[in-house]
């Protein structure tokens, strides 16, 4: 049997490497989330706006992207979007375009629901005292959709916080990549991989039931 | 009837309107001058609930004119969105928004629509919520109030864009019996003001103290239109009869 050694983990070269790695972690999930929000949101209302064409291309793109292993998605930003551009744009730029292109179609279904959720006379209401549409959307509609859909959309960034560690086929260095980078150099694979696991379990463990307390206080008020 | 073009609020020409096979409104037409408080009743499902809607352009109509205050709801080239700022609503379920207090309420479309500034807004919110009773209630929000309260506050956000009419749709039929005329109050004070009203109410005692008149409408049918002395002196159909002794014998 050997020994465990955790040591190599505070090593100060190896303790701002995977700090490097942890903030590549948070910076790109950080992003994606936001990205994937803004246009979920987006998608969402083009979804259930009564022009039938945008609601189909809607439909179209969530059906897609949500028929797709996201592997699949990080590989082919990865190749296509420098041929796009014609430039090599650099794997950080490609992955991330590639989670909030992904991302969006989940959101944007989640917001939907969301949206349906709030009651029709509400928009009614809205558009009586004069509010356009969007105005209406804007100050009425959606802050009640984002209050009810807040839980869920809590959930998926826990998800995709975790959903992050694919990043390793393109090798761009997040935490994972950056443990597995000294797992390999000191020969301590078994220390710096249950320490990843343990990092991410305590992280997403805490966040989630931080989101359970969350839900638990909105059923109360509602 | 004649109305002098510049008295004249509201008018209805032959309004017709399908929920797929459904008509909903069957030839409807109406007028209502200003200051006139008109009383729209009928069994449910009769299409007066779909009537008020179409005045401020909330439910489209498949033919037919309206014109509000010269202005046509039914032309596509006219700004809704401004229409309906000069047309207050009442709903059933209130529909007060609840992520926003009551202040905020009455707030919002003063400070987006009209521009007001917040302070102005503020005061104005301020000066209404006395009007309808409920100053000490200013911050809290709708869920903390009772049904009555909560559609005096709608009442109070439809006046604060100084609507030049005002439509209530069923404003008491969600209530309770005991907070129906604290709700009821409210309205007559209005109609005593000179406000222009539209009422779509079961509220016969409500439409005999305060309506100019009455409308009547089955199967989205405008039957009876009447000064309310004379439709409840003797309403001239047999369903106008039927429907009021139900309505008043209880």
């Amino acid at each position: 049997m050997f020994e465990l050694d955790f040591s190599v983990i505070v090593i100060p070269a190896n303790s701002s490497l995977l700090w490097e790695g942890i903030k590549m972690t948070f910076l790109l999930a950080g992003l994606a989330i936001v990205g994937g929000l803004i246009l979920g949101t987006f998608l969402a209302l083009l979804r259930i706006a009564k022009i039938p064409i945008l609601s189909q291309i809607s439909a179209a793109y969530v059906n897609f992207f949500r028929s797709l292993p996201l592997i699949l998605v990080i590989f082919w930003f990865f190749f296509l979007v420098p041929l796009i551009v014609g430039r090599p744009v650099g794997a950080f730029t490609s992955v991330l375009v590639a989670f909030i292109l992904f991302e969006a179609a989940y959101y944007s279904e989640i917001i939907r629901a969301g949206i349906n959720s709030v009651r029709l006379g509400q928009l009614a209401a809205a558009r009586a005292i004069g509010l356009t549409y969007i105005q209406s959307m804007r100050y009425v509609v959606l802050p009640q959709a984002f209050r009810a859909m807040t839980p869920i959309l809590l959930t998926q960034a826990i998800i995709l916080f975790q959903d992050t560690a694919l990043v390793y086929v393109v090798g761009l260095r997040d935490f994972l990549v950056s443990a597995e980078i000294i797992a390999n150099r000191d020969q301590r694979l078994v220390e710096m991989f249950l320490f990843v696991a343990l990092v991410y379990f305590v992280l997403c463990f805490t966040a989630s039931m931080g989101v359970k307390y969350y839900q638990k206080r909105i059923n109360n008020e509602l | 009837m004649n109305y002098e073009k510049s008295n004249m609020m509201i008018k209805v020409k032959s309004v017709n309107k399908w929920y797929g096979k459904i008509q909903v409104l069957n030839d409807c037409s109406l007028n209502v001058s200003k200051g006139e408080v008109i009383v729209v009743c009928g069994p449910s499902g009769s299409g007066k609930s779909s009537l008020i809607k179409t005045i401020n352009g909330l439910e489209p109509v498949n033919s037919g004119e309206i014109i509000v205050s010269g202005i046509s709801v039914t032309d596509k080239s006219t700004n809704l969105d401004q229409m309906r700022s000069k047309i207050g609503m009442v709903f059933q379920n209130f529909e007060l928004f609840p992520h926003m207090n009551v202040t905020e309420n009455i707030k919002l479309g003063q400070t987006k629509v009209l521009r007001r500034t917040n302070e102005e807004a503020e005061q104005k919110a301020q000066a209404l919520l006395e009007r309808v009773d409920l100053t000490e209630h200013a911050h809290k929000y709708p869920s903390q109030l009772s049904g009555g309260q909560q559609q005096r506050v709608a009442i109070a956000r439809g006046l604060a864009m100084e609507p030049m009419a005002m439509l209530f749709d069923e404003p008491t039929s969600a209530l309770d019996p005991e907070m129906i005329n604290e709700v009821l109050d409210v309205m007559v004070k209005l109609a005593k003001e000179g406000m222009t009203m539209m009422v779509v109410t079961h509220e016969m005692g409500f439409a005999r103290k305060v309506a100019d008149r009455v409308v009547f409408m089955d199967y989205g049918k405008i039957i009876e239109d009447a000064p309310s002395q004379d439709f409840f002196g003797s309403p001239r159909s047999d369903r106008a009869q039927e429907f009021l002794s139900k309505v008043l014998n209880h």
